[in-house]
């Protein structure tokens, strides 16, 4: 858990910002100027955003700092898989089967 | 109070007294429910994206050049805050505010942005009663909207405690909780940019 006080330039948080612009922009250029069908680009832009997701959490947010560093870490595993069990399990229900039609 | 006469001075400020690592902590539980709030919404719109019911489609609404400018802006806010709290772990009070108060300018213009956004799909004739695509459209950018407007004015709060209070543990701590909710507000839009607008510019 390193402490910047002594520090005199936020190396880490310039290379994030460089690094979040990069793959924003590349997911903007993947999606407007190639011909890969929608489910290539989805899969590729869909890896970028959670890249540049993870990146800040750990390179802006302090994620894993201090003496709960671990139990925030967990925190934000059980969320993600929150978040794939509501929005892919909603997705997957109500547009296959019967709620297709 | 109580439980502050355990201070552990070789902390940065903001985790010094166990109160505050709490109160810390108990934030990233808070933000891990707000994920899950977000979830359900993108779980609606992404079950509801092309249900246009004869009104506009994503590609007759969405302008890529403002939602690109939308993205810088508030990415760039996200960064701002991440040195804001830099300046505040080098005790440098007046480095802190001054990235402060940049990173809400650029926040309001995110916002003035998309209070533009809104005005120009309704023109186009795309309100929340148009489609179920623009219902859960509207429902998910407002909430997010909604949630920067609120950081705006926290933050606003704080910077006047900042000001009258100068740099204690608990001032410091408010100031990097604050920091965590403005960064998840970047974080969230990330798949707002990436699964709605781009998702429906998909040539």
């Amino acid at each position: 858990m390193e402490h910047q006080q002594s520090k005199s330039f936020p190396i880490s948080h310039v290379i994030g910002f460089v690094v979040s612009l990069v793959l924003t922009f590349a997911a903007a250029g993947i999606t407007l100027k190639t011909n890969l069908s929608f489910k290539v680009i989805m899969w590729i832009i869909g890896s970028l955003a959670v890249i540049q997701a993870g990146m800040q959490l750990f390179m802006f947010m302090h994620l894993r700092e201090g003496e709960d560093g671990k139990t925030n870490l967990v925190n934000m595993i059980y969320a993600v898989f929150m978040v794939i069990v509501i929005v892919v399990g909603s997705i997957w229900v109500l547009t296959s089967g019967h709620a297709a039609h | 109070m109580i439980m502050s006469a355990k201070v552990d001075t070789s902390l940065p400020l903001e985790y010094q007294t166990e109160q505050d690592r709490m109160n810390i902590l108990g934030f990233w539980v808070f933000l891990g429910a707000e994920i899950v709030l977000f979830a359900t919404l993108f779980g609606v719109y992404g079950v509801l994206y092309e249900r246009f019911a004869g009104g506009p489609t994503h590609k007759d609404i969405f302008v890529i050049k403002d939602v690109m400018i939308q993205t810088v802006l508030l990415l760039t806010s996200s960064f701002t805050m991440g040195i804001a709290i830099f300046e505040m772990r080098r005790h440098n009070l007046k480095g802190l505010i001054i990235w402060l108060v940049i990173t809400l300018a650029l926040g309001a213009g995110f916002l003035f942005m998309e209070i533009n956004e809104f005005i120009h799909y309704a023109h186009e004739g795309a309100t929340m009663q148009t489609s179920a695509f623009l219902s859960s459209l509207f429902v998910l950018l407002g909430t997010h909207g909604a949630h920067v407007t609120l950081g705006i004015g926290w933050a606003t709060m704080v910077i006047i405690q900042l000001l009258k209070r100068g740099l204690t543990p608990t001032t410091a701590r408010k100031t990097f909780i604050i920091g965590l909710y403005w960064h998840f507000l970047d974080v969230v839009w990330i798949f707002i940019f990436t699964f709605v607008y781009l998702k429906g510019l998909v040539a």
